[in-house]
């Protein structure tokens, strides 16, 4: 490529990319207002008349028990391979025995909760987006509002409280799970008995370990509600845009989720955990 | 007669573009006020500002001695409980049957029990032609029944004003001949009050009693339907005589 051309083509390039990352940056700006704003419409409309509880339990029971499959099988292979890989590890530095303390610990801080919410984000998030979405744009919610009702009461409080109930609860059978497969990972194949791995779980873990990793759930429950139902009552553009904000929202929780984590441990470390 | 609904000088704007520019319009009991233009003139914008699903840039819109235009979300549930709105496609609740379709505005805005609610269903669906089909999902109707499922939900209230957007827009003639048929009976059952947005200019002459032509984003003409068949306005009778989407292209002079 000669000189004169390559001076035409990296403008052009270069006007793309900063165009590009303007859309980017006012899409964010955009949705960093509109969630905001939900927020607030949600805390203002929570508490007064009429409230939908059974359409609240449904949604509980909806996206708890449904959730129940992918969260058992990912958490007792989450726990089995940290302690097969904890305990072939260690076992080189002769610390084999430190595996239910690591293992206990990094389940209820980390692996549980991140686990949990990633994947139930990406079931229930994508769920929620494209639902309300697809009413969006068949005109369902204009009909909610113009029969005198409200859609954020109606569909989207419903389903924030069901995301902030079901998280934590999925996340301590996560826990469980995730415990119960380490255990037995760690007496089959590394010859650590259930009573030694249940008394050293029991002597590490303290009760912060368990409510910080409750408290980040409950962060990443509520921003993945808000922000799927943010995203769906604002889908525009047929099922094609139903299909955009589907995918949207995977990814927008998955992000949120991995970067808010290393802030929440951080602000857990500084503030719960005990400085050594 | 009584004036129900009075627009003044209403405008919309959507990003660049002035949809409205000083809309005025009123509605009388008890009259049924067809309003016809081209495809994007901002028919249906008139329709969701009157019932408060857009807000307009300036204006009134005073029904009842209130000017509801921008009024907050919370009283608009009580305005919208007097103003039912028809949508294009029904805009049924595809998670509810036809009965809890039917039944959502009572659920909501009546201490009826259940069994008074059942029956208040089932008149309103006999009045419509659909008995029977309570437990049929909105995906197994037909797209009439859909469209008059849609009207029975948006008049099973009692509302004062009906809000008609494009109702017979995609119908094949028998199917738009039933729903016209059902609106009549309602009519003449219940004195319906309504505006009647339509490109179905045969339709809005069986129905209505006055018409306003929407163009260039004003009001053109508001008259009785004798008086628009009949004049001789190049603009009004290129509405009247051919379909309004090539009326719209039709470059005629104001006089």
């Amino acid at each position: 490529m000669t000189t004169s051309s390559l001076n035409r083509v990296i403008p052009q390039l270069s006007e793309k990319l900063a165009a590009r990352l303007g859309f980017h940056i006012l899409a964010t700006i955009r949705f960093a207002g509109g969630f905001g704003l939900l927020s607030f419409q949600i805390l203002r409309e929570i508490f007064y008349p009429p409230y939908y509880f059974r359409l609240t339990i449904e949604q509980i029971l909806f996206i708890g028990v449904r959730s129940i499959l992918l969260v058992s099988v990912t958490a007792l292979a989450t726990g089995s391979v940290m302690a097969l890989q904890f305990g072939y590890g260690l076992a080189r530095f002769g610390g084999k025995l430190y595996v239910p303390k690591v293992v206990a610990l990094t389940i209820l801080r980390e692996m549980g909760p991140v686990f949990t919410s990633l994947l139930v984000a990406g079931r229930v998030g994508s769920g929620i987006a494209s639902e309300i979405g697809s009413m969006k744009v068949t005109q369902q919610i204009d009909a909610i509002r113009a029969l005198g009702t409200s859609p954020i009461k109606r569909l989207v409080i419903p389903r924030v409280i069901a995301c902030l109930v079901a998280f934590p609860i999925l996340t301590l059978f996560a826990d469980y799970i995730g415990l119960c497969g380490a255990m037995a990972v760690s007496m089959k194949e590394l010859s650590i008995g259930n009573e030694y791995f249940i008394a050293k779980a029991i002597e590490t873990l303290r009760s912060y370990d368990l409510f910080t990793g409750m408290a980040k759930t409950t962060v990443f429950a509520f921003f993945v509600s808000v922000a799927a139902c943010w995203k769906g009552l604002n889908t525009e553009g047929g099922t094609q845009g139903v299909g955009e904000s589907t995918t949207w929202i995977v990814v927008t929780s998955s992000i949120f989720i991995m970067i808010s984590d290393f802030f929440l441990t951080k602000f857990f470390i500084l503030t719960v955990y005990p400085k050594y | 007669m009584e004036i129900l609904l009075d627009i003044k000088d209403l405008h919309k704007t959507f990003g660049n573009k002035h949809v409205l520019q000083g809309i005025s319009l009123s509605l009388r009991k008890g009259e049924i006020l067809g309003l016809f233009g081209g495809s994007g003139t901002g028919k249906s914008v008139i329709l969701r500002t009157i019932i408060g699903l857009e807000g307009p840039d300036a204006g009134e819109i005073v029904f009842r001695d209130q000017n509801i235009a921008n009024l907050p979300e919370r009283q608009m549930i009580e305005v919208r409980k007097k103003i039912g709105y028809v949508f294009q496609n029904g805009a049924l609740f595809d998670s509810l049957n036809v009965e809890e379709n039917l039944a959502y505005p009572l659920i909501e805005h009546t201490k009826l029990n259940p069994t008074e609610i059942h029956d208040r269903v089932n008149r309103m669906l006999a009045l419509i032609d659909m008995v029977g089909t309570n437990h049929l999902y909105p995906n197994e109707l037909s797209g009439g029944m859909q469209k008059r499922a849609g009207l029975a939900r948006a008049i099973i209230l009692g509302p004062e004003i009906i809000l008609f957007d494009e109702p017979t827009a995609g119908l094949d003639p028998v199917n738009t001949r039933r729903l016209l048929e059902n609106i009549k009976r309602l009519r003449a059952e219940r004195g319906i009050t309504g505006i009647f947005v339509t490109h179905d200019i045969p339709s809005a002459f069986a129905i209505a009693d006055r018409i306003a032509i929407l163009y260039e984003r004003k009001i053109y003409i508001v008259d009785s339907v004798e008086n628009i068949k009949n004049s001789s306005d190049p603009l009004v009778q290129s509405f009247v005589s051919k379909p309004p989407e090539a009326s719209e292209t039709v470059n005629v002079r104001r006089k």
